[in-house]
């Protein structure tokens, strides 16, 4: 394992402990998802993306990122704040009153890094697109990248950006899909099964790529790889397969993490798996 | 009563059409999207001279509203072109969290409001509109009232920093403003003034509201009457001291009696200066097919209408 690969897993682990941190203060909020994604988002953050912390909305000449299924706001803030866009000691305000974060991202309090709320589902594909297309009327020949969840498929609206895409060449947009299998009421195969996902999003004209999420290295070559896929006609899909609550044993795999807080000795069994890396809030 | 006349009626839907494609000549920021309604929204101009500029989403809204969101970020002022019942009641959550939560500087320009889309029915003909659009926090809500002045809006509406739903229509109404008018955002423009009652009238009906206005001063009736092109924010200045003089007033609208310029009159005065008010509007009710002159006759939106309204207002002074 080379030492990058080593630097950015212990990020991670940082970010899984600020996730049940943030998420045990206020008795609130969605751990399983944000654990499942925090590889995801350290790598993106501290790895792929062509950003600064500095913040500017408009993004023109960075890469910018959009955050879909906002309920997994938990790992954004954290990932945001170890990147330099926020103290990380605002992490401890997470869904309080008068806070930036609120329970679902959004750039009504001006929080830096988030640049369209999110929440109800299905909306960020669009929001990504149109910021894309955006990009090349600027010029800007950066990438616009964007994160949905597995459930989130059942919206329509998603199926609507899906044609969009492909039909009008937006090839400079690199979308995920977080495959944890779980939706509040059960497994997605149970609740509205999603059938074959490449041979849809083939079918729709995306060139499809698969990730394992929750593995540094590996999730690291899919998005060096979905890059090199930028630029030649096709939006970029990868499925990226996750464990819900990954990182912690007892909330790993099961639905019935998506939206419940650990009580104190729940906080105090998942701390002990998380090593403290970088210090916390 | 100040002497109103045409040369030329024309449909407010080809002066948003007009505005559009001046205002991209103006200003290389603004693009346009369009949910296959290019030809009803008149946005061909627009498409041809500025391809590049130019979305066609395909019959899906919701996209188009977050495409539009998405297209701030970068700096674009987009205008999206659809009907009025798919650019509001279609995609009301899109437009709430994408655009009006997240501050987003989209332009929602909606064709085809009201009962005046005519023949295609009510499933077409949205009277909630202004309602939804107003309860938006920070939505800017613009109803004009003829070719000039919908010309006029769009072209205003991207000096603008903020989202806005500008209604228009279909019919062929007269041109009775000026062609070089300066539109000002929430400024209530005074048609005729007047002393025995306020006409507070927007878009389609403001010419209604005129009509009305002719044959009141034939009976001795000295009818006040104020366009509000800008139902949000309100000129409530506007409204309070012409109520004030006049004592009592009539609000007309193409839209639901519930929710829009009526309720928006009738919530200024009831705070600051209550006084008697009539409404006309659609009586709570949906629609249905016919021609427009026969549709705003069966639902009380004409001249006769008003002119009923305010003598029923001015007994109640």
């Amino acid at each position: 394992m080379s030492a990058d690969i080593a630097k950015l897993e212990n990020i991670a682990k940082q970010v899984r402990r600020d996730i049940v941190r943030m998420v045990h203060s206020c008795q609130s909020g969605h751990p399983g998802g944000s654990l499942g994604c925090a590889d995801f988002f350290v790598a993106l953050y501290f790895n792929q993306l062509h950003h600064d912390p500095k913040f500017n909305l408009n993004g023109i000449g960075e890469d910018i990122f959009f955050l879909s299924n906002g309920h997994i706001s938990p790992v954004f803030y954290s990932t945001l704040a170890r990147a330099g866009y926020f103290e990380i000691s605002e992490l401890a305000t997470f869904r309080k009153i008068n806070s930036r974060l609120q329970g679902h991202p959004t750039t009504h309090e001006h929080l830096p890094g988030v640049r369209v709320a999110s929440g109800s589902l299905g909306q960020g594909l669009s929001v990504a697109i149109g910021a894309a297309q955006a990009k090349k009327l600027n010029g800007d020949d950066k990438l616009v990248y964007v994160l949905m969840g597995d459930g989130e498929l059942q919206e329509g609206q998603v199926w609507e950006a899906a044609m969009y895409a492909p039909h009008n060449k937006v090839d400079h947009l690199i979308a995920t899909i977080d495959l944890n299998g779980q939706q509040i009421d059960g497994s997605t195969e149970q609740v509205l099964s999603l059938g074959n996902l490449r041979a849809k999003w083939e079918a729709f004209g995306w060139k499809v790529l698969e990730a394992n999420g929750n593995h540094m290295s590996q999730l690291i070559q899919t998005l060096n790889e979905a890059k090199e896929h930028t630029g030649k006609g096709k939006p970029i899909m990868i499925l990226m397969r996750t464990e819900m609550g990954n990182g912690v044993d007892f909330m790993m795999g099961s639905h019935k993490w998506h939206g419940v807080a650990p009580n104190d000795e729940q906080l105090a069994a998942a701390l002990n798996q998380l090593e403290e890396t970088l210090g916390d809030y | 009563m100040k002497k109103y006349t045409y040369t030329e009626k024309k449909d407010t839907r080809s002066g948003f059409g007009a505005g559009l494609h001046e205002v991209g000549k103006k200003n290389s920021q603004v693009v346009a999207l369009c949910a296959d309604l290019i030809g009803s929204l008149k946005m061909g101009d627009f498409k041809k001279d500025f391809p590049d500029r130019f979305f066609q989403v395909g019959i899906a809204e919701a996209n188009m509203m977050g495409m539009a969101a998405g297209l701030t970020i970068g700096g674009k002022i987009p205008y999206t072109g659809t009907f009025a019942n798919f650019s509001t009641g279609r995609v009301y959550d899109q437009i709430r969290q994408s655009i009006a939560y997240s501050g987003k500087n989209v332009k929602i320009c909606a064709s085809h409001a009201g009962l005046t889309l005519g023949e295609d029915g009510a499933t077409h003909q949205i009277l909630e509109d202004i309602g939804l659009m107003k309860m938006l926090p920070g939505m800017t809500v613009i109803n004009p009232c003829d070719y000039n002045q919908t010309k006029a809006a769009t072209i205003a509406i991207a000096d603008y920093e903020g989202p806005v739903y500008l209604r228009f229509g279909r019919p062929s109404v007269p041109i009775f403003t000026d062609p070089d008018q300066k539109f000002e955002i929430g400024k209530a423009w005074m048609v005729n003034e007047g002393s025995d009652v306020s006409i507070i009238a927007t878009g389609h009906l403001v010419w209604e509201a005129i009509q009305a206005g002719e044959k009141l001063a034939e009976q001795g009736i000295d009818a006040e009457i104020i366009n509000i092109h800008t139902i949000k924010p309100l000129d409530e200045e506007a409204i309070l001291k012409s109520v004030t003089k006049t004592g009592c007033v009539v609000t007309a609208e193409e839209h639901n009696r519930i929710g829009g310029l009526g309720d928006s009159v009738a919530q200024v005065l009831a705070k600051d200066g209550p006084a008697p008010q009539e409404y006309v509007a659609v009586n709570d009710s949906f629609g249905e097919s016919g021609t427009p002159a026969d549709l705003m006759k069966k639902y009380g939106l004409d001249a006769e209408s008003i002119i009923s309204a305010v003598k029923k207002v001015i007994k109640r002074k």
